[in-house]
């Protein structure tokens, strides 16, 4: 068989059909695509990709039972060391982790192991016919703040062991910012509600509208009988630039734009819940959230710029959502940074003032900071701004519990353990490491899952 | 899921509700809020807390039919449930301390005024209450106030009912004959809580006004909430109503902005109000 350079092209729906529609975009490789990618692989015995895997899944191991046909050896593989495999395969940046060290990649293009994985967790949800069994109870209880992805993970594991777990999640459906934050056409919804079955299945109570440090104090939490609580808030507020002009109307943060069309339904007609439709928008920001906002305006009808202070090789975000929001006809204005937000005589926005920027010496992180370039300011007709800055941590679990510290930004303060400075209260995921990825996230939970297992089956 | 315990129309575009909700009445304080969904797929709405019983385990709600949301709200009837209801949230009025107070309501803001004028005259503290209203048919709860007041104003734009005018003239009359307050508690229309703010200003009273914006989770995500206050230096400062308040220092209040902020939606929720009325509609 030829040896392909290339990784085989995932499938997509056509850029100008999908830039109308919330479906996915990213159709998945069919079973004979997934065999030949998974015939890419080298199997190297250094195995650098598990290396570079947040959660070390067994990559070249999960790959080879693919080429056996064995897909659901495929699975157990994945499922040993990751708890969301069908949303890690949609949402990782696999070009920053595993895929970065793949040793085809020296020459070529490294192996499709995002697009592998997702294919075998879609194969087993599609196929799998056993519903998990409940484990027979330790009787210990743990309580979980958040139903994201760290909450899930950490839910997950010790359900498995036996620990009765409830998640307290503040807003009415489960799923954290896999629900209120990535779009129905980068993560459906369904695979998110299946994850969340899967938890319910083991055992796990998942309690909504309870907004832990208000309706219900951690100290309150031990009291009804929790032996250790995982925190798994998030990142909590939304940054905004501090410019002239951010309090117009039709200035939104990503995460309010965002969460009134994924949480809330906004993009569908029947729809009660408000958004504004507008005609041209700016996204500020180079991430992720970024893309999924820019890529939801589009949707809604807007003609979009991405608007980001450095070069197309700093975009924070995944290049897979970059080249699906440039064919989506998302233009990108880089190097520019806005000075002043606009409006007209309703106080809406009405156009963007920016100046144009230029890398200029390293700065500690040892990314060339950019520099404004002198007299670039430039003024663009725009009616809405939607301000993807990234998140900085809530302070209401801090606010509402004694014995529990934050670094100088926010973050909650934990050991090697995960555990915060309040004993048997732990923590992990963007409450901990300030805006990350959803599989940092995981990883975290599961660790933290691991420690608090230690500590009270222990004891 | 939640149960709608009693309704009361109190009157053509005002209902108040007890919901059952044991966790949240068992915290609630006066000034907070809660969130709620009337059906899936349906908007959050905020709502502040018009009062709570602990032992019954009910929050007490008025709300005024402005929206799609609030219109199905209207429509449904004790004994149906709504699956979303959510609080706590938001931070107490500050009540601590105060001896004498005015405490000034609006319209359906008035509801939210109560349980602080109740909670303050439980406290001991001398309480005048001023309420106003567009007209007679819209008046709300004037028996409660009479009943936790030393002494109390009604009154109404047109004259309809009590005494014609704004709330802010027996204010002044009060302020300018003398009378002196710890502080000034104010909650309504942005337009009359700052009126009620420039009224109190030359007699350098202290002015809590409880602000409403629009808002999603009610937590800090989504920052709709956000609005500018201005600082003795002039320093513009972004706060997020949800956490940092409802209630604000009036004198550092942004009302212009606020203001417009919250005309945002007011097209769409116009719109959608009317078709949900249609929906309402027989034949």
């Amino acid at each position: 068989m030829a040896f392909d350079p290339k990784k085989h092209v995932m499938p997509t729906q056509d850029p100008l059909v999908r830039a109308t529609n919330f479906k996915e975009v990213a159709l998945g490789y069919s079973p004979t695509i997934a065999k030949e990618e998974a015939l890419r692989c080298l199997n190297c015995p250094t195995k650098p990709c598990v290396s570079k895997c947040p959660v070390h899944i067994d990559i070249p191991s999960f790959i080879k039972k693919i080429k056996e046909d064995d897909l659901e050896g495929a699975y157990s593989v994945i499922n040993e060391s990751s708890s969301l495999p069908a949303v890690c395969g949609r949402v990782c940046p696999q070009e920053r982790q595993c895929e970065s060290a793949c040793t085809l990649g020296i020459k070529f293009e490294p192996v499709g192991i995002g697009r592998l994985e997702r294919f075998v967790a879609d194969y087993h949800n599609e196929n799998a016919k056993t519903k998990a069994a409940k484990p027979e109870s330790n009787g210990h209880k743990v309580a979980v703040v958040g139903s994201g992805p760290s909450g899930l993970a950490c839910a997950s594991d010790l359900a498995k062991q036996g620990f009765e777990v409830t998640i307290y999640e503040a807003l009415h459906k489960a799923g954290g910012v896999l629900i209120y934050g990535i779009p129905e056409f980068r993560l459906p919804k369904k695979i998110v509600a299946r994850e969340i079955e899967g938890l319910k299945d083991l055992g796990v109570h998942i309690e909504t509208n309870v907004v832990i440090g208000k309706t219900i104090t951690i100290d309150e939490l031990f009291e009804e009988g929790y032996e250790a609580v995982f925190v798994g808030s998030g990142a909590g507020l939304p940054k905004f630039m501090g410019i002239p002009g951010e309090s117009l109307k039709n200035v939104f943060s990503a995460n309010e734009f965002l969460t009134r069309i994924n949480l809330m339904g906004a993009y569908l007609p029947e729809s009660n819940t408000p958004i504004f439709h507008a005609k041209k928008v700016a996204v500020v920001g180079g991430g992720n959230v970024a893309m999924d906002a820019a890529r939801c305006a589009r949707r809604l009808g807007a003609e979009v710029s991405i608007v980001y202070r450095r070069t197309e090789k700093e975009l924070p975000a995944r290049v897979e959502e970059v080249e699906h929001a440039k064919e989506e006809g998302i233009k990108f204005e880089l190097l520019t940074n806005p000075i002043e937000i606009l409006g007209n005589e309703q106080g809406s926005v009405s156009s963007l003032k920016c100046i144009r920027m230029e890398l200029g010496e390293p700065d500690a992180s040892g990314r060339r900071s950019p520099v404004p370039v002198k007299d670039s300011e430039f003024v663009e007709d725009f009616d809405c701004v939607i301000m993807a800055l990234g998140t900085s941590p809530n302070p209401l679990i801090k606010n509402t519990t004694a014995g529990i510290e934050v670094e100088k930004h926010g973050c909650l303060i934990v050991n090697e353990e995960e555990e915060t400075t309040r004993q048997n209260v732990f923590a992990g995921g963007d409450a901990v490491t300030g805006a990350a990825t959803v599989i940092l996230a995981m990883g975290a939970g599961k660790k933290a899952a691991a420690s608090i297992a230690k500590r009270l089956l222990n004891k | 899921m939640f149960k709608i315990v009693s309704k009361k129309i109190l009157n053509p575009t005002v209902t108040e509700m007890d919901i059952e909700a044991p966790l949240v009445a068992k915290k609630a304080e006066p000034g907070q809020f809660i969130i709620l969904r009337v059906e899936d797929d349906g908007e959050r709405i905020p709502l502040t807390v018009a009062g709570f019983d602990r032992e019954k385990g009910t929050v007490k709600i008025i709300f005024q039919i402005v929206g799609a949301t609030t219109e199905k709200l209207n429509h449904k009837e004790e004994g149906d449930y709504i699956p979303d209801f959510v609080g706590p949230l938001g931070v107490p009025t500050k009540v601590e301390g105060l001896k004498k107070v005015c405490v000034i309501g609006g319209g359906v803001g008035c509801a939210i005024a109560l349980p602080i004028a109740k909670k303050l005259h439980e406290l001991g503290a001398s309480v005048t209450s001023i309420i106003g209203f567009r007209n007679k048919d819209l008046l709300i709860l004037e028996e409660e106030f009479k009943k936790v007041s030393d002494k109390s104003f009604v009154m109404t734009d047109d004259g309809s009912y009590g005494n014609k005018g704004n709330v802010t003239m027996p204010l002044k009359e009060m302020l300018d004959a003398g009378e002196t307050f710890d502080e000034i508690i104010t909650i309504g229309p942005l337009i009359m809580m700052k009126f009620v703010v420039s009224t109190a200003k030359p007699h350098s009273i202290p002015v809590t006004a409880s602000m409403n914006p629009i808002m999603i989770d009610g937590t800090g995500m989504c920052g709709g909430c956000r609005l500018t206050l201005i600082k003795e230096d002039g320093k513009r400062v972004t706060k997020f109503a949800c956490i940092d308040g409802p209630d604000f220092n009036g004198y550092e209040i942004d009302f212009d902005e606020a203001m417009m902020r919250s005309r945002q939606y007011a097209e769409f929720e116009k719109k959608k109000r009317e078709e949900t009325c249609n929906l309402f509609k027989r034949n």
